[in-house]
C-alpha cells in the first residue's frame, strides 16, 4: 500500500527554529489539513477542531525555539493536537462523551468471535463511495473507542508509520499494532453489515 | 516458523502484516498459499484491504475549509502562502 510522505524534510529545521515565519507558513500550510481531521475525528464538531488547530499552531510557534528534534516536527504537532483536543474534551466533561483517556480497551473493541464473511468488493465503486456509504465510513470510525480511532486515523487515514503513531500517541509500537488490527478488523465488520444490505438487495 | 499448514487463526494474527506487505518471504509464500485455497480467509483479507482503501479514498472530502483556513492564518498573524505549492 502507498504510504504518503510525512516528512517535513523541505522545511528547514533551522529555520523554523529561528523564527522564520515563512518557514513556519510552510509548516502550517503542510500539515493544517491532516492536524484538522485529526482534531475533527476526536472531537466530533467543527468548531472544538478549529480551536483545537488554532491552539495546536500557536503552542507550536512559542515552543518551537525548545524543540529538541528527538522525533519528527510533524509527529510533534501531531501530539501537541492530540493532547490539546482530548483536554478540550476534559473540559467540556460532555455526558455522552466515552472515556476521553487513552485507556487500554482490551475488551471494548475486541474482535468477535465469528467473522462476518460476504465478499463486497466487487460493488461498484459509485455504490462504495455514494454519499450514503461516505457517511456510514464516518458514522463507523466514529464508534471505535477514541484509542482506535485515533491509531486509525493518523496510521491508515494520514499515512504515519508505526513508530510515528506511537510517538504521535505516547503509546509502545506493540499497543498501536494491536489496536491498528483491532480498529481494522472492527471498521471491516461493520462495513461487511453495511455493504452486505447492499449486496442482498442487488440480489433481489 | 513450523512447517505445518497455517490455520485461519494464525492467518488472521499476520492480518497487519500481511496487509502492509512486510511479511516475511517464507510466511509470505505460506500465506498465499493458504488464501488461494480458503475463500473465507481471502475475503477477509481482500474485505480489510477494501476497508483501508475507502478511508484513504474518502479522505480528500475533509480537507480544510476555506474560511478556517483563512482565520487560522490571521489567528497566527502569518501570510497565507500561496497555494500553488
Amino acid at each position: 500500500m502507498d504510504r504518503q510522505s510525512t516528512g517535513t524534510n523541505d522545511i528547514s529545521l533551522d529555520a523554523l527554529r529561528s523564527g522564520s515565519r515563512e518557514a513556519f507558513a510552510q509548516l502550517v500550510e503542510r500539515y493544517s489539513p491532516s492536524i484538522y481531521r485529526l482534531a475533527l475525528r476526536i472531537t466530533g464538531n467543527s468548531q472544538d477542531a478549529e480551536d483545537v488547530l488554532q491552539e495546536t499552531f500557536l503552542k507550536a510557534m512559542n515552543a518551537l525555539s525548545d524543540f529538541q528534534g528527538r522525533s519528527s516536527v510533524s509527529t510533534w504537532l501531531y501530539r501537541i493536537a492530540v493532547n490539546e483536543s482530548l483536554m478540550l474534551l476534559r473540559r467540556q466533561k460532555r455526558a455522552n462523551t466515552i472515556p476521553v483517556e487513552l485507556e487500554n480497551d482490551e475488551n471494548q473493541d475486541g474482535e468477535s468471535e465469528t467473522l462476518e464473511i460476504e465478499d463486497w468488493c466487487c460493488l461498484p465503486e459509485k455504490e462504495l463511495l455514494s454519499s450514503e456509504s461516505r457517511a456510514f465510513l464516518d458514522q463507523a470510525l466514529n464508534q471505535l473507542s477514541p484509542r482506535l480511532k485515533m491509531v486509525f486515523q493518523l496510521r491508515d487515514i494520514e499515512g504515519l508509520s508505526i513508530q510515528e503513531t506511537a510517538d504521535a500517541l505516547e503509546l509502545t509500537e506493540a499497543n498501536v499494532k494491536t489496536s491498528l488490527m483491532r480498529a481494522r478488523l472492527k471498521l471491516r465488520e461493520l462495513l461487511t453489515g453495511y455493504f452486505h444490505e447492499k449486496l442482498s438487495g442487488r440480489a433481489a | 516458523m513450523t512447517n505445518h499448514p497455517l490455520t485461519c487463526k494464525e492467518i488472521l494474527q499476520q492480518i497487519n502484516l500481511l496487509i502492509d506487505g512486510e511479511l516475511e518471504a517464507e510466511l509470505c509464500d505460506q500465506l498465499e498459499k493458504h488464501l488461494r485455497e480458503c475463500d473465507n480467509c481471502r475475503v477477509v483479507v481482500n474485505t480489510t484491504t477494501k476497508t483501508i482503501e475507502l478511508y484513504q479514498e474518502i479522505k480528500g472530502q475533509d480537507q480544510l475549509p476555506e474560511d478556517v483556513r483563512k482565520r487560522l492564518y490571521l489567528r497566527l498573524n502569518l501570510p497565507e502562502p500561496r497555494r500553488d505549492l
